[in-house]
């Protein structure tokens, strides 16, 4: 049977606003999922899946800029603090009250950190969006979805041990028929994929090793074929992890929202 | 009356010594810049409840954990005891707290077992510290005087229990020979006074002996703690109590930035005259960041204090279990000296006082402080809620706004964050190419 295909269109707040529309959430896509190659996708199979359960959301598009959380931390309190009260701003002229958002950086930022600077949100992570999806019923993943294959969890520290979020991937991952096996640290344990607080975008100090490959070496020590993840920045190190361990052909690195997506065979 | 006399002084001593010791404290205190202020007071004893009288957090690594537990849970039943004494020694009367009857018994029964079990795990840990090549004992901030204090620590505490012991089992023992009523219950003093042959004259000396020993010791051993890591038996408690209670995700707004960016983006506000009171208490304006011990905050400092130098953050440091130079506890002990060190000149001549060294390169290398992920497995590890990576974080944004001196990548992506809203050079008009051609597999019907 040949299956029709479909077009998505991304709505842009901006066009909604001029149709009179308000759309439900904002989701925020982040500069690497608007940038980073890898990570593009991960935006593009979110936006699948949010077109298929037929949320109402939209993205700010070209109006969207840093969240400041990696400015921040890497201690530029003055540019942080620009371009989180132009950000309130424009929330602000959108009546934005619910952001969603793939990043668990600017899921922490904008939840904890937004409120200093008057900015109040309702702030979803894609995962806690998902796992509430699955189980009001809008979202039904086939009982036999990724069935053989076996996944790994690794925690994003600014959804884990930074907001406590441990069991809303985990309840996205149980809908899949896959096999599941924890790393030895996990959860509050978890080790950090080496690239936040400004690791990301500079040589790491001169060590005996690579945080990541560290991290990458336990994940490919649970024997799972699929390396789960949930941020940006831990996507980009599990995926050079499994390269630098020559392990492309056997092992992949995806966020939570690609293995829906497949699951649902968009 | 002689016993009471020479326990007065001791007493008085050991009040004054203390006495001195914590006023140079508070002086430090004085000179720290001002954290969150300390209110959900509810919340807060919950956490106490929670994290020091419950020791969860110590839980995480369950064997150890328990022994811990045990040790602390002792101190507090046996705190008790030792409260006694003191008011024995000053009245000269014996077992006053007797009176509680059947609470008193089960007092004296839980010293009496935990003094042996205190006893059992001091043995363990300083076997651990002495045969063992623990790898969180190690580690470039822990120096000889580190290791020799913590053994000394835990000598002393090994000596109290013994000396308890001692005690209750002489004083089973001269009761009974001297026919008097036995007060409380002494389960594990008891067997032994039921192995030992001592005549009435020597059990009643070996009593007094054990006795002064313990509650000299008790003395001698309150007046050592504030020099040494194991102050953590004072501040724990209260070091939980003042926990911060934010998210460890969120970090300290810096409200003094927030005044310099609005003024950036509303230019007609730098205009507007500045509220009176106000402008005239910042002379001065106030350094950004931490560049040397009087740029931290209360917190910063008692955290400090309260480190008991255990290396649980170090251990599960990602930066630091793959061979790079930050150990997070490291810092915590660097405040510490370095307020020892520069402590007493500040409160003497002032915030103006030099003595031109710094907290950020005389002891902590901007290696270090590059190295850290701000993954915060390091504040959640800690037992007593040290926040690590407020320290770290406040010392980068010293480097950051007051030196420039960031690593070039970095001011690389400031620059890019500045210019086109992302850390990389791309145009923030791209910001949607990533949504063209998105094609689905369509299930709607």
């Amino acid at each position: 049977m040949e299956t029709k295909q479909r077009k998505v269109e991304v709505p842009v707040l901006a066009d909604l606003l001029a149709k009179g529309e308000k759309p439900e959430y904002l989701l925020w896509v982040g500069s690497a999922g608007a940038f980073d190659d890898r990570y593009k996708h991960v935006s593009r199979s979110f936006v699948k899946v949010l077109d298929f359960i037929g949320t109402s959301y939209a993205v700010l598009g070209t109006e969207e800029s840093s969240s400041g959380d990696v400015a921040r931390r890497a201690g530029n309190e003055m540019l942080y603090q620009m371009q989180a009260l132009m950000n309130i701003e424009i929330f602000e002229s959108y009546e934005v009250k619910k952001i969603l958002t793939c990043d668990p950086h600017a899921y922490n930022t904008f939840k904890n950190e937004y409120s200093d600077l008057g900015g109040r949100y309702e702030v979803i992570h894609h995962t806690q969006f998902l796992r509430d999806r699955i189980s009001d019923g809008s979202l039904n993943i086939p009982g036999d979805a990724l069935e053989g294959s076996t996944i790994t969890f690794h925690d994003p520290c600014y959804l884990g041990r930074a907001n406590k979020e441990y069991k809303a991937p985990r309840q996205v991952l149980d809908a899949l028929a896959a096999t599941k096996k924890e790393m030895g640290r996990n959860m509050s344990f978890a080790l950090c994929c080496g690239a936040g607080g400004g690791q990301m975008f500079k040589e790491a100090e001169k060590g005996e090793k690579e945080v990541f490959i560290e991290r990458t070496e336990e994940a490919l020590g649970t024997g799972a074929d699929i390396i789960a993840t949930a941020c940006p920045y831990c996507m980009v190190m599990m995926t050079d992890g499994i390269k630098y361990k020559n392990k492309e052909d056997r092992v992949k690195a995806y966020d939570i929202a690609e293995l829906v997506a497949q699951a649902l065979e968009l | 009356m002689e016993k009471q006399f020479i326990f007065l002084a001791t007493l008085l001593v050991t009040l004054l010594a203390f006495g001195y010791t914590t006023r140079r404290y508070v002086g430090f205190f004085k000179i720290t810049r001002g954290g969150f202020p300390v209110k959900q007071i509810g919340r807060r004893i919950g956490v106490m409840l929670e994290v020091a009288i419950g020791q969860t957090k110590i839980f995480r690594r369950p064997i150890l954990g328990l022994l811990h537990a045990l040790v602390f849970w002792g101190f507090l039943v046996i705190l008790i005891g030792s409260l006694e004494m003191v008011i024995d020694g000053l009245t000269g009367q014996e077992r006053v707290l007797s009176f509680l009857g059947a609470v008193y018994n089960i007092i004296m029964a839980s010293g009496d077992i935990f003094a042996l079990v205190i006893a059992l795990a001091i043995i363990v840990f300083l076997a651990r510290r002495i045969f063992l090549n623990v790898k969180r004992f190690s580690g470039i901030e822990m120096k000889h005087i580190s290791h020799l204090d913590a053994n000394v620590a835990l000598t002393i505490i090994l000596v109290l229990m013994l000396s308890l012991l001692g005690m209750n089992t002489y004083y089973v023992l001269a009761t009974q020979q001297a026919g008097h009523g036995l007060e409380g219950v002494y389960p594990v003093s008891q067997l032994l006074a039921s192995r030992i042959d001592a005549g009435a004259h020597t059990s009643e000396l070996l009593y007094q002996v054990n006795w002064w020993i313990h509650i000299l010791l008790v003395f001698i051993f309150a007046n050592y703690l504030p020099y040494s890591k194991h102050f953590h038996v004072f501040m724990s408690v209260p070091n939980v109590f003042l926990s911060r209670l934010e998210p460890l995700g969120k970090l300290d707004t810096m409200e003094s930035i927030t005044k310099e960016v609005k003024i950036m983006m509303d230019p007609d506000q730098a205009f507007a005259s500045p509220p009176e009171g106000e402008a005239a208490e910042e002379e001065t304006p106030e350094r950004f960041g931490v560049l040397d011990v009087e740029d931290v905050t209360w917190k910063n400092y008692l955290d400090s204090l309260a480190c008991t130098e255990c290396g649980r953050c170090t251990s599960v440091c990602p930066a630091n279990i793959t061979g790079k130079k930050l150990s997070p506890r490291k810092i915590v002990m660097d405040v510490r000296a370095r307020m020892k060190e520069k402590g007493p000149g500040l409160v003497k001549k002032g915030a103006e006082y030099s003595d031109e060294k710094s907290l950020i390169r005389d002891y902590i290398s901007e290696e270090e402080l590059w190295a850290c992920t701000l993954c915060n497995a390091c504040a959640q590890e800690c037992p007593i809620n040290i926040n690590q990576p407020a320290l770290i974080v406040g010392m980068r944004r010293y480097l950051v706004m007051e030196e420039s001196a960031a690593p070039s990548e970095l001011n690389s992506i400031f620059s890019n964050i500045e210019n086109n809203g992302a850390p990389w050079q791309f145009s923030q008009e791209d910001r949607m190419l990533w949504a063209e051609d998105i094609v689905v597999n369509d299930k709607s019907q």
